[in-house]
């Protein structure tokens, strides 16, 4: 575990990597994210919780512009990061999704070997000086993604082959070769077991020194555990923002409290 | 009686069936459909198909059968001395039936009595005469034996389908009786019925699988013909195709190598059109174009697979050929001697494949799971790296599978080759040069009067066997491809 002093912890935590302001998203006439203003820091874990349907995924697709591949999805108001707004028109949504990486819901590797699969952004980003070098980035992407003892034998084989969880860290895996500035993660454990669980939360906490991470998770043991930030939605506004703490020991708005205590979602 | 008023009769009796079994079958219940075993539609529909299920199958039978009885015991009753030196039964025998067509159309027509029909006899310059005027086509005298025979035909034709008539009506009436003895309360009239729709599928499946089975039959038994009359090694191995038309046979060389490599030489250049332009507006449309644009265009693409492919081929004939000339012709490159030439139809057959590559891969494309895409968006990559690297490589068994499936087209086509390639069979590496395919020549042998018997005729079968077998191969290595493709995403 992260185990830095206070106040070095205090000083990172006050920069501020994404802020969002006023942000509303539409799918054609559905309304599905309204009002969001929130501040996601660097070097800082932010746990998005919230009901099923309430917008976690919508929102978190704003913040490397997925939103876009959706032709019906329309997104009003200001995401900044770094202090840049991600929607000005002379953003290249290609960069930013370079520098903003995402693992999605669902598990989706491409039809192409586990070495390729991991190998792909690092070729695109053009990462690696040699095949030794991607050889490296590969398995240590690997090693991060809790995956490497159980496919080391078989780089060569089809990422489809492998087992829903493992595909699962195949993609986290995946993400993390290209080395982002921000990790989206939109429920990565839905399919893993216990142990992989815990080694995927390790390596939040590690990405964590140098990144900033966001999560979607419908386990509060687990938001509690990994996030330092929590945000509640629900029905598309973010009804609480917070330190993971405050959240879910004492929360303001009575929403929060009774997701929290299990009656509603 | 005609046949069209024994059907009619049938469905009217079936109608009939229907109401009554009904009704009976509610009867039995003491007016509560609700006691009934199957709903009331069943019995009713029971009683249909017992009164016209069998007699129809009979009608089927007894005019399949009818024919060919009578020819035969009409042909046995010609005497040797009828059949003329030059001529066959068989020719002899078409020309009963053309007799006895004419005098059933004289009958029609009212230029004879049907008595005067049966029993004419001498003068038969009289009858050939009335015959003609009757609007038949009788090519000579008719003599006595001819006339007397088709005579015979007639009155046996009539008795036959009376005969048959009645048979039907007799089994219907029958399929009545037994079909509404059991429309009573316990009876499973619904099991009944099921089971009678599946027969229907049944019977509807076997037709066209026997039919295919049928149309191989025929070609394999007339290639065999053929290989007995012509080596079958000077037909596979020949390099050289030069049918005699003197009819006799004998000095012909049947090579069948100048003709695949025309056919293989046109699709080649037919695909390497159709494959990338086809390819490539599906890339287009599937990944790039607004649904609005797509919903227009795509229509509008497979508009060209809806042009019949004489079309193609006037169009090959009158533009691409001059066209061609033009650049590559002796006012031009010089390289070119006429407008049909291989490259000629090549291209219109290219065009032709276009929509078909592209619909086929389009589909194809659109069944790459999104989510695979968001991935490859997700870690930075661009709209054409995305379908370079992950949208194609997933598409690709099932694009390959749509290329086979579009070869296989080229290689059957037809009618742009006669128009577009010439006639010469020739083994050439110009694609410039006149030069024809396996199908263009089962046409032009068959085409003329060649006796059905000779090796120029029967070639045709070898032909088409070649190509039946070639076009088949290929399309089951598409499907097995396309339907591998289809298992990675389940
Ligand atoms: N592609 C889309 N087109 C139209 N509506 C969508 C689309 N994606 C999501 N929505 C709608 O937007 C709302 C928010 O969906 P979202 O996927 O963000 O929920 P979520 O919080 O991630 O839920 P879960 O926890 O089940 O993943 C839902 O009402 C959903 O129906
Ligand atoms: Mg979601």
């Amino acid at each position: 575990m992260y185990d830095a002093p206070q106040t070095q912890r205090e000083v990172d935590l006050t920069q501020t990597k994404i802020a969002a302001r006023n942000v509303q998203v539409y799918y054609g006439d559905t309304h599905a994210i309204k009002d969001v203003d929130v501040n996601i820091e660097d070097k800082t874990v932010t746990a998005f919780i919230g009901p099923s349907g309430c917008g976690k995924s919508t929102f978190l697709r704003c913040l490397n512009r997925m939103n876009d591949t959706i032709d019906v999805c329309r997104v009003e108001g200001d995401i900044l990061i770094d202090g840049e707004d991600i929607y000005d028109k002379r953003v290249d949504p290609v960069q930013l999704r370079a520098k903003v990486g995402m693992v999605f819901q669902k598990p989706n590797p491409f039809p192409k070997s586990i070495y390729d699969n991991v190998a792909y952004g690092p070729r695109i980003h053009g990462l690696a000086k040699n095949k030794a070098d991607l050889d490296d980035i590969v398995e240590r992407a690997l090693r991060r993604g809790a995956i490497w003892d159980e496919v080391k034998d078989r780089l060569q084989s089809p990422g489809t082959g492998l087992s829903g969880g493992q595909q699962q860290r195949l993609c986290i895996a995946r993400a993390v070769a290209t080395e982002p500035e921000v990790l989206l993660m939109d429920e990565p454990w839905s399919a893993l077991d216990p142990i992989a669980t815990a080694q995927v939360e390790e390596l939040i906490d590690e990405l964590r020194q140098n990144y900033s991470v966001v999560i979607v998770t419908h386990s509060m043991q687990q938001a509690a555990r990994v996030s330092q930030k929590t945000a509640f939605f629900h029905l598309g506004n973010l009804v609480e923002f917070g330190e993971t703490g405050q959240i879910f020991t004492n929360p303001e708005d009575p929403r929060t409290e009774s997701y929290i205590t299990g009656r509603i979602g | 009686m005609p046949l069209f008023w024994l059907l009619v009769i049938l469905l009217a009796m079936a109608a009939g069936g229907y109401v009554l079994g009904r009704a009976r079958a509610i009867r039995s219940a003491g007016g509560d459909s609700r006691k009934l075993h199957s709903l009331p539609v069943y019995y009713g529909s029971n009683v249909a198909l017992k009164v016209f299920v069998p007699a129809f199958l009979v009608i089927l039978l007894w005019l399949l059968i009818q024919p060919v009885y009578v020819a035969s015991v009409v042909s046995g009753m010609l005497p040797d001395g009828a059949i003329p030196d030059n001529s066959s039964r068989g020719l002899v025998m078409a020309e009963v039936r053309r007799a006895a067509d004419g005098l059933d159309n004289a009958v029609a027509a009212g230029l004879m009595t049907e008595n005067q029909a049966r029993n004419a006899r001498a003068d038969f310059q009289d009858v050939t005469q009335r015959l003609r005027d009757a609007g038949q086509i009788v090519t000579s005298d008719v003599t006595q034996p001819v006339l007397r025979s088709a005579q015979r035909l007639r009155v046996m034709e009539s008795t036959g389908s009376m005969i048959m008539a009645g048979v039907a009506i007799l089994l219907a009436l029958g399929g009545l009786a037994w079909g509404l003895r059991d429309s009573q309360l316990d009876f499973r009239a619904r099991n009944v019925v099921e089971r009678g729709v599946m027969v229907l599928l049944i019977a509807a499946a076997s037709i066209a699988i026997f039919t295919t089975i049928g149309i191989v039959f025929s070609l394999v038994f007339n290639t065999y013909e053929f290989f007995t009359l012509y080596r079958w090694q000077d037909f596979f191995f020949g390099t050289n195709w030069a049918p005699s038309f003197s009819g006799r046979g004998g000095s012909s060389d049947l090579g069948v190598v100048p003709l695949l490599w025309g056919t293989f030489y046109i699709s080649i250049v037919a695909l390497s059109v159709a494959v990338p332009v086809g390819l490539f507006s599906a890339i287009y449309l599937s990944e790039y174009a607004t649904s609005r644009l797509r919903s227009v265009a795509k229509p509008l693409l497979e508009i060209l697979a809806g042009i019949p492919t004489i079309v193609y081929g006037l169009f090959a004939l009158l533009t691409v050929g001059p066209l061609l000339m033009r650049v590559f012709g002796d006012e031009g490159l010089g390289w070119m001697q006429a407008g049909t030439a291989v490259m000629t139809a090549g291209l219109v057959m290219g065009i032709m494949l276009i929509p078909f590559v592209s619909s086929l891969s389009d589909d194809i494309i659109n069944a790459v799971p999104q989510a695979m895409r968001d991935g490859s968006y997700g870690l930075g990559a661009t709209k054409s790296e995305t379908i370079r690297q992950v949208v194609l490589p997933a598409a690709l068994p099932g694009i390959v599978g749509a290329i086979l499936l579009a070869a296989s087209r080229a290689i059957g086509e037809t009618m742009i080759v006669v128009l577009g390639a010439g006639a010469a069979a020739r083994l050439d590496l110009n694609p410039f040069e006149a030069m024809t395919t396996v199908t263009a020549k089962i046409v032009s042998q068959l085409t003329g009067d060649a006796d059905f018997a000779s090796p120029e005729a029967l070639v045709a079968f070898a032909l088409g066997m070649t190509l039946f077998v070639l076009t088949l191969g290929l399309n089951v290595f598409a499907l097995y491809i396309v339907r591998k493709y289809r298992e990675q995403y389940d």
